[in-house]
């Protein structure tokens, strides 16, 4: 492989920063929210494959599939919470969602 | 400059613009258009690295299933975005700051960071067999109860989002099959004396 570890380690740190900076920005849309929380998930599984790659062994790829995995349950149960939430309240605004007086 | 190399630049700088029109897209179906050009784009960095497994489970599962999710519910939901969208200008000092912060942090681990001398050398299967006869081997011996425990995961997920969302209007006639089962002679027939030339 030619490319440096280096270059794709550096691109998952940007992938991770720009999902951080998209929680913030968006803070009242929950649904680019949640976009943003698989873009932090992608940029950890870029590393993830990337270390697999440079150091030829497969765990780093098992667990890449364990994370694709989970981000799948997390993208199913929150998009059926914020269904259930909007079928009850009619908006999708974070703000509004204090019922539980946190 | 290689071939590999200018694929990797032609990847990663449309990740990146895709990621930021993500975040920065007025409209939530742009968002998640852009977020499947993303995933595209992470798949082939993965085949650049060799994980083909792991790229097409990338666009099967993502592109296929979790980003048209986004889109049904986003087409699904009757919501005023653009009042969603007030107040990104107003957070995007507090968000720049944290961001430079976490990317300053993340930074100065990607450029600095060293292997230790102490570290496993690898022991999985490479050389001759593909990635994903490798990647097979692995997970279903080393790895299997990860691999079942994972199954659980997506079978709670599962069962979570259907009890959620899940929901019986009243006064909507459905089949029941219990019902029509136990019906019997004596509940479904009632004999009736009729009079001639009368009605009942």
């Amino acid at each position: 492989m030619d490319i440096a570890l280096t270059n794709f380690v550096t691109l998952a740190a940007i992938l991770f920063t720009i999902g951080v900076a998209g929680i913030i920005l968006n803070h009242k849309n929950i649904i680019v929210i949640l976009m943003s929380v698989e873009l932090i998930l992608l940029a950890v599984n870029i590393n993830l494959v990337a270390f697999s790659s440079a150091s030829h062994d497969l765990t780093g790829q098992v667990f890449a599939l364990m994370i694709l995995t989970v981000a799948a349950a997390e993208a199913a149960i929150g998009l059926a919470i914020l269904v259930a939430f909007y079928r009850n309240r009619g908006s999708i605004a974070v703000e509004d969602v204090n019922s539980l007086k946190g | 400059m290689t071939a590999e190399l200018v694929f990797f630049w032609i990847f990663a700088i449309t990740l990146v613009a895709s990621a930021v029109a993500v975040i920065t897209a007025r409209n939530p179906v742009h968002s998640v258009l852009f977020l499947i050009l993303a995933f595209v784009q992470a798949a082939g960095l993965f085949l650049l690295l060799g994980a083909e497994f792991l790229a097409l489970i990338l666009v099967v599962v993502y592109v296929g299933a979790v980003a048209i999710l986004f889109l049904f519910v986003v087409m699904m939901l009757d919501v005023d975005f653009v009042e969603l969208k007030q107040g990104f200008v107003r957070y995007l000092p507090v968000g720049a700051l944290i961001a430079l912060f976490v990317g300053v942090e993340l930074g100065s681990v990607a450029l600095g960071w060293t292997v230790s001398s102490g570290a496993a050398q690898a022991a999985s299967p490479s050389g001759t067999i593909a990635n994903t006869q490798a990647l097979g081997r692995v997970l279903y011996t080393q790895y299997a109860y990860f691999f079942e425990a994972s199954g659980m995961i997506l079978l709670t997920a599962m069962v979570g989002a259907i009890v959620l969302t899940l929901h019986h209007k009243v006064g909507v006639k459905r089949q029941d099959i219990a019902t029509q089962v136990s019906r019997t002679r004596e509940t479904a027939i009632e004999m009736r004396k009729v009079a001639p030339r009368t009605g009942i």
